[in-house]
């Protein structure tokens, strides 16, 4: 990706960022500070790497992805809308409001939305699955998912690492957002991840790590992925939890679902603006 | 004697369809064997997935395959597909409305000496609670055939148990009555003397139809329906039944709580009350045997039916 690219889509990822603080303060609920780690990740997926628009979605060839870590939905919904899939005002005014099909959890009725996810640890069967399908039927279709790496204590997930990795799906891609936070405190305190890399790579998979709010870098992983036909690859995306939020909200174990009050809304506006004016410069 | 049991006539369905459509796909859980389905993973390889024992995997992977176009038909013993695999068969299928078929073999007690965690006792409660989730046990080895076959023309979700062991035939070649979600009606004696109703699901009807032939002989006028579509329920058909009733008996291989029993009750107090008595397994561990054993045990047999009609009325 040239670099005037990289800045273009770095600072959607930061515009983004304000469509999701504006969903979650309207609502009032959301889980901000996955949503800030993995914005870059969907970015880079669904405006560099992805065969998928609103022109495409029932193209059998297409290709898919599934947001296992569901609760990061409402940077997920901003994605798609800024793809065209549906209206970003409709989104910030309707997310998670009585009767909305915004539900706080992916589903399937919004449009772009493949799979409704919300439970943790579904989504890489699931990618599993499609990309058996699709490569039953020789379709050109690559197979994405975004995990949490709080969400890697799921058991179905190692299933499907196992099943993955013994069809050798080289037509699967798995991401897992790795910001060290989860709810109850780090993931080394709650549940060690920290071979994650050997371990994942003894299951027959192509293991690579990226810094995960670099578009530039996690684009380079993702085409890196493309070129390995007889493994499905990880992608270890090592990100910060509320990235781009500032001193407030950065590495915070308390903003996995807070929801900011008028002081903090303003000092994590105005960090998403410094840090987008940084990008303008660059 | 019948010696083929529902689970191989599933199979050899998906056979015949599997030569045209390419597009139909059985998964298993190292459960090929237990579920009759060697021969398709035989002779389709292309067409059949080995997850290993790993049922949740097994249900989230049919849902992704079926998202991508594929008809996934899910085979696990009833008691792990049920329980395991609930959460995937609730979001992956249900909820995101796959074309996913659940296939529960060996249920009820089919395990019956090989204790609680072998028993499948509370999927139709488990599976109906599930909204977009579709139930049904069929009786015998053609009318699995004809499920199967209906099952095939939709893409919609269901969950399916058959039983392990062979069961008499009820219906035959020439003649399987059947109508998608709609029980089959069976009547015996003259409509004079008291009139009953019994409510029958999978290996409960044909017992339920031998102790309706026991209680003509008596005088006793009975209505038996298999009820092998218990969701959705075939409401209509129990209402009509249960116009003139004395007295409505179900006859389910599952616990007393949220089964048959459950449908047939909240049915028949709301649209024709009368006296409704529920024969299920107990709410208990079950007795250690094979399964017949086990339904002579509890009176789940023609004998045993037969005897709790003449006990109410």
């Amino acid at each position: 990706m040239n670099r005037e690219r990289v800045k273009e889509l770095s600072i959607k990822a930061m515009d983004l960022r304000k469509v999701v603080l504006e969903m979650i303060r309207k609502s009032g609920g959301g889980h901000i500070g996955g949503d800030f780690s993995v914005m870059e990740t969907l970015v880079t997926l669904y405006f560099d790497i992805m065969n998928i628009s609103p022109d495409n979605k029932d193209d059998p060839d297409r290709d898919y992805f599934v947001m296992s870590k569901g609760h990061s939905v409402e940077s997920y919904y901003a994605v798609l809308a800024d793809k065209g899939f549906f209206d970003t005002q409709e989104l910030i005014d309707t997310f998670s409001q009585f009767g909305s099909k915004f539900i706080g959890h992916p589903n399937n009725e919004v449009d772009g939305v493949e799979m409704n996810s919300g439970s943790l640890g579904h989504g890489l069967p699931v990618a599993v699955g499609m990309a058996l399908a699709c490569r039953m039927d020789k379709r050109p279709s690559r197979i994405y998912t975004v995990m949490g790496d709080g969400e890697l204590a799921e058991g179905s997930v190692w299933e499907g690492f196992m099943a993955a990795g013994h069809y050798k799906l080289g037509n699967l891609c798995a991401v897992v957002d790795r910001n060290h936070l989860q709810i109850s405190g780090t993931t080394e305190e709650v549940m060690t991840h920290e071979n994650l890399h050997q371990q994942v790579e003894s299951f027959g998979w192509n293991v690579l790590e990226a810094n995960g709010n670099s578009i530039s870098e996690m684009s380079e992983a993702f085409q890196s992925a493309m070129n390995v036909d007889d493994k499905p690859t990880l992608i270890i995306a090592n990100t910060i939890k509320g990235f781009g939020g500032g001193d407030v909200m950065e590495n915070n174990v308390g903003w996995h679902h807070h929801v900011p009050n008028d002081e903090e809304y303003e000092k994590i506006v105005k960090a998403i603006d410094e840090r987008r004016e940084e990008l303008e410069n660059e | 004697m019948n010696k083929i049991p529902n689970r191989q006539a599933i199979c050899e369905v998906l056979m015949e369809h599997a030569k045209s459509d390419k597009d139909i796909i059985a998964l298993c859980s190292d459960s090929r064997g237990s579920a009759s389905m060697t021969p398709f993973f035989k002779e389709f390889p292309e067409q059949a997935v080995e997850v290993g024992i790993a049922e949740q995997d097994l249900v989230g992977i049919a849902a992704g395959m079926a998202h991508a176009g594929k008809k996934t038909y899910c085979f696990s013993p009833a008691c792990f597909l049920s329980t395991r695999s609930y959460e995937q068969a609730k979001v992956d299928v249900a909820y995101s409305n796959t074309n996913v078929k659940l296939i529960g073999i060996s249920g009820g007690i089919s395990y019956g000496e090989l204790g609680m965690s072998h028993h499948s006792a509370q999927d139709i409660a488990a599976m109906s609670a599930i909204p977009n989730m579709r139930v049904y046990l069929p009786s015998d080895r053609f009318q699995t055939a004809k499920l199967i076959e209906a099952l095939l023309t939709d893409d919609s979700p269901a969950y399916v148990r058959v039983g392990r062991n062979p069961v008499e035939d009820i219906y035959s070649e020439e003649s399987t009555p059947f109508e998608m979600d709609k029980a089959t009606v069976w009547k015996f004696g003259d409509g004079i003397g008291k009139k009953i109703v019994i409510v029958a699901c999978g290996e409960m009807v044909r017992p339920a139809l031998e102790g309706a032939k026991s209680l003509e002989k008596e005088g006793i006028t009975v209505t038996v329906l298999d009820m092998y579509c218990v969701k959705p329920f075939d409401k209509d058909a129990l209402i009509k039944a249960a116009e003139d009733a004395d007295l409505v008996v179900s006859v389910e291989e599952h616990a007393p709580f949220g089964g048959l029993g459950s449908d047939v009750a909240s049915v028949v107090s709301a649209n024709k009350p009368c006296k409704v008595v529920q024969m299920a397994l107990p709410d208990d561990h079950v007795i250690t045997g094979k399964s017949k054993a086990v339904f002579d045990y509890y009176g789940l047999n023609a004998e045993g039916i037969a005897k709790t009609v003449k006990g109410n009325l």
